[in-house]
């Protein structure tokens, strides 16, 4: 790929990007979260049109005009958010737009081939199973042998390994060498450096739509890695102090509730959060950390169990109630539960005590006081905004997730529920908020961390619970806890003696 | 009237009210499971009920009529994948215009054709042998539609096609996660506009049906919301145009019984049915939760990246 030029309304994700990949070689594409690394690949799959440059197959040219373009020529892509029909079976998956599939009854024959291939790869998959049933490293087994059905000669992972489990990316690690033995180009995309220096041949660093550069893993080191990506010294720890926990903050007892579909997503979980305490809850996205965050918000109907927060039984009170109990929320999905996107920053700074003093008296809103409110915010959270007027939607996510925090830590809080806040966030706002969060720990706030990313997890939190289909798979000691145990307990095995 | 004669009488009739029922069932099952909701079923049928009547009142030929209705229904269903699909405009409202566009055009049109009655209506079939089975006979195969024939065959074959043939993988995919079908080179629109144009022509049969056979001559709104039935079957249905045939008997011997019952209802009672019916479904299926059963992305326009 030569030159590469895509840009979008107000941003220009690849600037000039030049990028090659050899035959036999796994090679990484490093970058933070809109470095433009998934632009890139979207390119040569041919979702997207560049607006300038050349792609070379083989050394010739050619053009990639759509998906049906790409796979013609050999070209697979597994994305982050996979792309597979839930309800179908694996088989009507592989055999969707399959050109040479048979009209009457092609699952059948897709059938046959797909356990050859799963034999010589060893991706063992059931071709009957439906795809919603299988587990996340499941559905990408089927997301690569769609793939390689198709013939690709060149295979793009984006962000393979950040759905799986610390075994599961080792079995899919082996998987990537078994396919470099068979002379498959694989392209790696990542943000985790551990990883890249663990399974790539050579790796290309982007930056801000830029590439910074390309170099074999072997003459590369981690911190080397770290500084090309984010253009400056990262420094990997946080520095905490010692942990000194107080009274309960927050006590769960054998809560149950169901999730959206009617199905059992909490199933009676215990634990309790004590003041100046972390407790990070790890495990594979949706094995009931949603529905949990939700029960203890208020935001969903328990089945059964108590919640106990700050001393007072609140066990299916509104959100409001809860709330005004010293309760502060950062939701997972910053943009759709943290903010009204149309609403300026100062209003949405005060959603939750518009109806109270100092902001309102009666009916009328306080316009001053909540200028005065806004201005303060924005400068101790560093919220970057042209006004306190400015619609929130047009924030950067870090400056979106700097605004939540503002609102919810203002009212000194005796409980922070804190879900994924440092989701797609770079490495700067990623700092300050875990700072954030680890300030409320050492004011005496209770803290409940709800992350997928065990290193955040690892880093912050005072002992470590894994949940796994709805269950407290055990509750670990963060100094005790290593990447092996915990990787167990994700994906199902229960902690031999429980921790305290 | 003696018990047996009332079971005979009600089948007869069930099928042929349901014949219309079904061939719009069918056709809107195909249109959802590509992801597109099309409320203008009833518009499409009154369209189609119309030129079937003209068509076939001027040349002569009621299957050419029909054939006409096909063809204008699935060209209304066009305009409808137009704006949904192309134009991503809400599919309810296009649906609901494309249903009030329906029964106010065909009414100016056919303004002058009102109270003919048609001169060559679709012959009826008695299906010779199987019509002298004691009871089965006369109920199932006595003076019927052709196409209430070939709606229960077409209902089979779309079934298989559905569930058994790669179009059929390819259909499904688009209505439940058109994505995963755009990424592997499937063209999202053109299954789409293919789908609702094959409802639309299905919708277009139906009331064809109606006014060449069902009752011989052009009324005004003469479809009664027959169409809006039809929306309630398909969810009714669950999408499975095998299970379409059953919740079309089921409605239709209702429906006839209900007729049969006028001496002790109101005749708006039966003006109502067909709305109440639909309301019903809908409460139903929502109380099961109909929404698992639906089609993943049933209602939502399809566009490609999300920047």
């Amino acid at each position: 790929m030569q030159d590469i030029v895509k840009t979008f309304p107000g941003v220009r994700a690849n600037d000039h990007v030049t990028f090659e990949v050899r035959a036999g070689e796994v090679h990484a594409l490093l970058g933070e979260n809109g470095a433009g690394k998934t632009t890139l690949m979207n390119t040569l799959y041919g979702l997207y049109q560049p607006d300038s440059g050349a792609i070379y197959l083989g050394g010739k040219r050619v053009r990639i005009r759509s998906p049906r373009d790409a796979i013609a020529h050999g070209i697979g892509m597994v994305h982050q958010h996979f792309k597979l029909v839930y309800p179908h079976t694996v088989a009507e998956n592989v055999a969707l737009g399959l050109s040479g599939a048979p009209f009457i009854g092609p699952a059948r024959v897709v059938e046959r081939r797909l356990r050859e291939l799963a034999a010589r790869y060893n991706l063992p998959v059931d071709p009957k199973a439906k795809v919603w049933q299988l587990s996340a490293g499941e559905q990408q087994r089927v997301e690569i042998l769609k793939a390689l059905y198709r013939g690709a000669d060149i295979l793009i992972l984006d962000e393979p390994t950040s759905v799986l489990t610390p075994q599961e990316t080792q079995e899919l690690f082996k998987v990537l060498e078994r396919m470099k033995e068979e002379g498959h180009a694989v392209i790696f995309i990542s943000h985790k450096l551990d990883e890249v220096m663990e399974v790539a041949d050579r790796v290309t660093v982007m930056r801000r739509g830029k590439v910074v550069g390309t170099k074999a893993i072997s003459e590369v080191d981690k911190p080397t890695l770290a500084r090309m990506m984010v253009g400056r010294e990262v420094v990997f720890r946080l520095s905490k102090g010692v942990c000194q926990p107080g009274e309960e903050a927050l006590i769960v007892e054998d809560l149950h509730a169901s999730s959206d579909r009617g199905l059992p997503a909490l199933r009676g979980v215990s634990f309790h959060v004590c003041r100046g305490e972390i407790l990070g809850i790890a495990g594979v996205a949706g094995n009931g950390q949603r529905e949990l965050v939700e029960v203890l918000t208020g935001l969903r109907r328990p089945r059964r169990g108590r919640v106990v927060i700050l001393g007072r039984e609140l066990t299916g009170q509104s959100p409001r109630k809860i709330a005004d109990c010293g309760v502060a929320h950062i939701p997972e999905e910053r943009i759709r539960m943290g903010i009204v996107a149309g609403m300026s920053v100062e209003d949405n700074l005060i959603l939750k005590k518009h109806h109270r003093q100092p902001f309102s008296r009666g009916p009328l809103l306080n316009l001053r006081e909540i200028r005065r409110f806004a201005k303060q915010s924005i400068e101790e959270y560093e919220i970057m905004t042209p006004s306190p007027k400015t619609p929130a939607k047009l924030l950067s996510g870090g400056n979106i997730q700097k605004l939540i925090l503002a609102r919810e830590l203002s009212g000194q809080p005796g409980l922070v529920i804190a879900a994924h806040p440092t989701y797609g966030l770079d490495v700067g706002a990623t700092e300050l908020i875990r700072k954030l969060l680890l300030r409320q720990r050492e004011a005496g706030v209770g803290v409940l961390l709800v992350s997928e990313d065990l290193e955040e997890i690892m880093a912050l939190s005072d002992r470590i619970a894994v949940m796994f289909r709805g269950e407290i798979m055990g509750i670990v000691p963060a100094a005790e806890a290593s990447l092996e145990e915990l990787g167990l307990m994700m994906a199902g095995e229960r902690r031999a003696k429980e921790a305290a | 009237m003696d018990w047996e004669s009332w079971v005979v009488s009600t089948l007869n009739r069930a099928l042929a009210y349901g014949t219309p029922l079904l061939w719009g069932t069918l056709g809107e099952i195909y249109a959802e499971r590509a992801g597109v909701v099309n409320l203008g079923v009833e518009g499409m049928m009154i369209l189609g009920a119309f030129s079937a009547f003209a068509v076939a009142q001027s040349v002569g030929d009621p299957w050419l009529g029909l054939l006409a209705a096909a063809v204008v229904g699935a060209g209304a269903a066009l305009i409808h994948a137009l704006f949904t699909v192309t134009l991503r405009a809400n599919q309810y409202v296009s649906g609901l215009a494309l249903t009030i566009f329906g029964l106010g055009f065909s009414g100016l049109l056919g303004a002058r054709w009102v109270g003919i009655p048609l001169a060559n209506p679709l012959p009826k079939l008695t299906v010779p042998g199987l019509s002298q089975l004691p009871v089965l006979g006369p109920a199932l195969f006595q003076n019927q539609s052709y196409l209430t024939y070939i709606g229960l065959f077409l209902a089979v074959v779309l079934w298989l096609v559905l569930y058994k043939t790669r179009w059929g993988i390819v259909i499904r995919s688009v209505g439940e996660s058109p994505a995963t079908a755009d990424a592997l080179g499937v063209n999202v629109f053109l299954v789409r506009y293919l789908c609702l144009a094959f409802g639309g022509a299905m919708a277009g049969v139906a009331g064809g049906f109606l006014s060449v056979e069902y009752r011989p001559a052009w009324t005004e709104g003469m479809t009664a919301g027959t169409g809006w039935i039809v929306i309630a079957l398909t969810i009714f249905a669950a999408w499975n145009p095998l299970r379409a045939v059953w919740g079309v008997l089921l409605f239709s011997g209702l429906y006839h019984l209900a007729y049969r019952l006028q001496a002790w209802f109101p005749p708006e009672f039966l003006k109502l049915m067909p709305y109440a019916f639909a309301i019903l479904v809908l409460a139903i299926a929502g109380l099961r939760g109909a929404r698992q059963l639906a089609p993943g992305a049933l209602g939502i326009p399809y566009t490609r990246g999300e920047k």
